[in-house]
């Protein structure tokens, strides 16, 4: 995976300054690839029984929508601004003060106007104004109203598959106009007339039938978790134990199933299994509920309600207590902000509370699923854990805020807890790239495809670049995130951006600095790498300082 | 397009005034039927635009969060970026509308040499911003003196706060430099910041240009061409005391404008984006708490099957299509391979 | 609806809000001090017309001021030709002048500026009655309101 652009080439296309033409008058080039992501394949759209299953694509002149299509949308979006307040307040009340303009990383990294999160919410607003409001009748561009044509459409299209959701815009909005929110409802709105991407329509088709994106089958869950556990002998000389479709257990582990398959996903996989196993937690794996991800939540409510059901279901049928989750994004703004609401209460499991330190988990009482973090810093902060924080040594660490955990939970001190006891060498990025600031990826949201590439790399370029200056200032070499997504695609945006860095879980720097009871010497980390001696150990350090806060 | 229809309307708004000043037999229409129209359509307009939102649910707690999360007892919480609590979130909305805290925190983004980017802190617009809407409250709150008598009590507060430093007579008030300057940055920052430029409508020179004359019109009567105010207090009390009276002859032209334009804004806002003012206070991301986990969060349509047509695959179709590779790799199953019903759910039928 | 109550507390207060110009007027609905000038008996010309002394009256006390104060100009001409009150040449000075004739305070001066809520500080300095020049020592004694 490469862009034919280098770096600073693609960083010299960047021009702030809009376009002479007014935006209306302009529109998207499908002929110019690498910007886009390719049409959601008709066997997956059928499969999760979504409207208008069709063998299509953006770049093509006809996209076969049904004849009525302007109807179905205009009708969804009657439907939708009374369902929802948020899209009603947030088409009524934006001032354009221009505050979340520069907030957006696709617009930082494209220059493009329409990446400005407010004129992306305008593509929708204007069509509501046209059809909704008196004065976009009578006024229309004026006041910014334009009918919803194919044109429109395929901004849409365009635009709303350019969003992430990641919320970076409604922390800065004065009145908290979340363009995730616009832009779920918008793709909502698409996906009645069969208008979405195959990287969100058949990761969630696949979750649909086999309870994961990846579509691995019980059988080859089997396999990868035992592939898993030999790894995790072979480093550490213990054999955990794989409890599986357990009934009975206390608890439901439920993680993204990238964790399983990708890299570096895997080595905080190994982390979880050693962890566990040193707890000797009472806990199961699903292969029903085999994913933590919920890619329906990238094309709407509907999708994301039917795949997330299976956590409270899978959770009652194996007779759990309480569920525990690990390291993803949107999976996690999912559980805090919609499970509950779209499949709860679940009055049958117990309050979560850590069978080893006796915490109650009161912060989650109603939704019942923790966070993996969470468990793991209480357990730090009872000691109930032996670690070796010097076998992170090889590493100097950074930590990405991923954008659903920071701005749709506040998940911030917890791995920064972690990360400052399980290794040496941490130095965060700058204030205005982290925390509830924090840059995405790049690649949120369903846009991680290859054929998407050059926006991605653009949109990570907030994120790259940030990561470059600790990498120069302070001799930054892993970028630790807790998201399967950023796991996948910070790799390329560092390479591109800021190559020598490596991404990494906050779990898998557990898992190597965790002393396990009765294993070997360690002689590598989880990757295989070798660790730093004691004696090797000055020489690499040299004059960096240690920088934890 | 949207500036020049907005100045040409604000000068066909003025010339209107002008010609109801100079024909007396319009006097009636200007300072009686319009206000009360004017009055009515805003407080009523106001309120079935809230009531509108009000209609539609809040069906998700989408809280932003903006700072660290309540979760273990020992890791500090930001209960004002984050509340978990009614008071936290009164907290939280009390910085963002009186003190426009999240504009609060407003960055600059600059491409730099090589591929760098940097971000600036920038504070000029939560600053005019701010400027602007608190000199509009207090200037407001000041001309109750020219429409309530007896005078209320904060009126002479203000005064005296507002005109501290004693400069001139009559006394320069600071609000009222302060709406000028900060609607002049304001309307300015949407011509020559070419980002803001290129979103900006009608509906948003509009109502700038409209406040910066109806701003204008009152510093010209109070420090310029002064005009007899007793007169204009009486019909301004003839008008709220429901008592309306013919206004005075002496009365200068410049009111009519000012007081015209009073009544545009009153009867615009309704319609406009000027409902922000109540628009904030409803703001889902804003207005809840995160408590998501914690509180069970209750959506109306949750039952819509219209709209939640898909269905969740059960552990039994599931089991029913990987039975047989589930028990090749040992897995427990729910029913024995033997059983095996030969027919499968009914929510796949598309497959 | 939904929220109805915290909405409907929202409704209520934008309405006591907004409609506080209409109900302020009702408060204590006696004691409106309508302006009811009384003009002097004795004397029938101003050093400027009506309507202008009506409107820009501080104005005219700022240039007086200014005037004696800062150039020693003293006396007041109306035409081009001296003002004269009483045979004598009369004094840019609110004490000796203008409340000569209008020589009560809260009959006059008062009667506006109490309706409109304005507080000059024109008394902070000068008395607040007229008395026959002679007499005139403004100081500190006579500064009370």
């Amino acid at each position: 995976m490469s862009l034919k652009q280098k770096p600073d080439e693609l960083f010299k296309t960047i021009d702030f300054k809009p376009p002479k033409k007014h935006w209306m008058d302009t529109t998207v080039d499908f002929e110019k690839r690498g910007s886009y992501n390719y049409a959601g394949s008709p066997d997956s759209v059928a499969y999760i029984n979504q409207p208008n299953p069709r063998k299509w694509q953006p770049y093509e002149e006809d996209w076969k929508l049904p004849d009525n299509w302007q109807e179905i949308i205009l009708e969804g979006l009657r439907e939708r601004i009374k369902k929802f307040r948020s899209l009603q307040l947030f088409m009524d009340i934006c001032v354009r003060c221009g505050a979340c303009a520069d907030k957006c990383h696709f617009f930082i990294g494209s220059g493009d106007p329409k990446n400005m999160p407010v004129l992306r919410a305008e593509l929708l607003r204007s069509v509501y104004r046209k059809e909704f409001t008196k004065a976009g009748k009578l006024m229309g561009k004026m006041v910014g109203a334009q009918e919803l044509t194919f044109d429109v459409l395929k901004q849409w299209f365009y635009y709303f598959y350019q969003c992430t959701q990641c919320r970076r815009c409604s922390v800065f909005c004065p009145y908290g106009i979340d363009t995730a929110e616009i832009t779920f409802l918008a793709r909502e709105l698409m996906n009645l007339i069969g208008i979405n991407i195959d990287w969100v329509m058949t990761p969630a088709a696949n979750c649909h039938r086999t309870g994961n994106h990846l579509g691995i089958q019980p059988h080859g869950f089997v396999d990868s978790l035992e592939f898993a556990r030999d790894d995790l002998e072979d480093i550490t000389g213990i054999r955990v134990d794989l409890p599986i479709n357990k009934k009975g257990a206390e608890i439901l582990f439920i993680t993204p199933s990238a964790d399983y398959f990708g890299e570096p996903h895997y080595f905080t996989l190994l982390g979880y299994l050693a962890l566990f196993h040193e707890l000797q937690l009472d806990y199961t794996w699903s292969t029903y509920a085999s994913e933590g991800g919920n890619f329906g939540s990238f094309v709407s409510h509907e999708v994301m309600k039917a795949l997330n059901a299976k956590f409270y279901a899978e959770a009652k049928r194996l007779g759990v207590k309480w569920i525990l989750g690990g390291e993803c994004g949107h999976m996690w703004r999912v559980i805090h902000q919609y499970m509950n609401t779209l499949n709860g209460p679940p009055d049958f499991l117990e309050i979560p509370k850590s069978p080893i330190t006796g915490t109650v988990f009161e912060n989650a009482k109603s939704a019942k699923m923790v966070h993996i973090s969470e468990f793991t810093a209480d357990l730090i902060k009872h000691k109930k854990i032996k670690l070796d924080p010097s076998r992170n040594d090889h590493w100097h660490a950074t930590f990405h805020d991923s954008c659903n955990p920071a701005r749709g939970m506040g998940l911030l001190e917890e791995p920064r807890y972690i990360i400052k006891n399980v290794m040496n060498n941490f130095t965060e990025m700058p204030d205005s790239c982290i925390r509830e600031q924090t840059f995405c990826c790049g690649s949120g949201a369903g846009l991680g495809t290859e054929e998407n590439l050059e926006m991605r790399m653009r949109g990570g370029m907030p994120r790259g670049n940030a990561v470059k200056y600790v990498r120069d200032n302070n001799g930054v070499n892993i970028l630790l995130c807790m998201c399967a997504i950023d796991k996948a695609t910070l790799p390329g945006v560092v390479d591109y951006w800021s190559p020598g860095v490596e991404v990494g879980g906050v779990h898998e720097m557990v898992g190597n600095a965790l002393i396990m009871t009765g294993e070997k010497e360690r002689e590598t980390d989880l990757r295989n790498q070798p660790l730093l001696k004691p004696d090797t150990l000055e020489k690499v350090q040299g004059n960096e300082g240690k920088e934890g806060k | 397009m949207g500036l020049l229809f907005s100045i040409i309307a604000i000068a066909v708004l003025i010339i209107l005034a002008i010609a109801g000043a100079a024909i007396p037999g319009l006097h009636p229409v200007f300072t009686v039927a319009l206000p009360y129209l004017a009055i009515a359509i805003f407080i009523v307009g106001v309120i079935v635009r809230v009531l509108k939102w009000a209609k539609s649910p809040v069906p998700f707690r989408i809280t932003t969060t903006s700072g660290q999360e309540k979760s273990l007892p020992w890791i500090k919480q930001n209960k004002l970026d984050n509340p978990s609590s009614s008071l936290g979130v009164i907290g939280r909305m009390a910085l963002e509308v009186l003190f426009f805290r999240s504009l609060f925190r407003n960055t600059k983004a600059e491409l730099k040499e090589g591929t760098k980017i940097a971000y600036g802190e920038t504070k000029w617009l939560w600053a005019f911003g701010l400027l602007f809407h608190w000199s509009f409250l207090i200037v407001f709150l000041r001309h109750f003196r020219f429409f309530a008598d007896p005078i209320p009590f904060f009126v002479k507060y203000l005064e005296t706060l507002d005109g501290f430093f004693q400069i001139g007579v009559p006394i320069v008030y600071l609000t009222g430099i302060g709406l000028l300057v900060a609607l002049t940055y304001l309307f300015l920052r949407r011509i020559f910041d070419a980002k803001v430029k290129y979103i900006s409508l009608a509906s948003d020179y509009f109502p700038l240009l409209l406040l910066i004359a109806i701003a204008t019109t009152g510093i010209i009567m109070r420090y310029y061409v002064k005009t007899d105010l007793v007169a204009i207090k009486q019909v301004a009390v003839g008008i709220l005391s429901f008592h309306p009276i013919t206004p005075a002859e002496t009365i200068s032209p410049w009111f009519y404008i000012h007081f015209f334009l009073v009544n545009v804004l009153l009867i615009y806002f309704p319609m406009s984006k000027l409902m922000h003012m109540g628009g904030v206070f409803l703001s889902p991301t804003r207005n809840l708490a995160n408590n998501n986990r914690m509180a069970y969060h209750e959506n109306p349509w949750i039952n819509d099957e219209n709209y939640f047509k898909l269905h969740r695959h059960t552990y039994e179709e599931y089991e029913d299509e990987f039975r047989v590779l589930m028990k090749g790799a040992g897995l427990p199953l729910e029913k024995e391979v033997v059983n095996q019903p030969a027919k499968d759910g009914t929510e796949k039928e598309d497959k | 609806m939904y929220d109805s109550g915290k909405i409907l507390i929202g409704i209520v207060i934008f309405i006591i809000v907004f409609s506080s110009p209409i109900w302020t007027n009702w408060l204590n609905p006696g004691e409106a001090k309508t302006p009811d000038i009384k003009l002097p008996a004795n004397y029938k010309e101003c050093v400027a017309d009506k309507d202008y002394m009506k409107a820009y009256h501080m104005d005219l006390l700022n240039q007086w001021r200014d005037k004696v104060v800062r150039q020693d100009i003293r006396f007041l001409t109306k035409n081009n030709k001296p003002f004269m009150i009483d045979g004598q040449r009369a004094e840019m000075s609110l004490t000796k002048t203008c409340m000569r004739c209008h020589d009560n305070k809260a009959e006059f001066c008062d009667q506006c500026h109490n309706y409109m809520d304005v507080t000059p500080y024109c008394w902070n300095c000068h008395i607040d009655k007229y008395k026959a020049p002679k007499d005139v020592v403004p100081n500190e004694e006579d500064n009370k309101q």
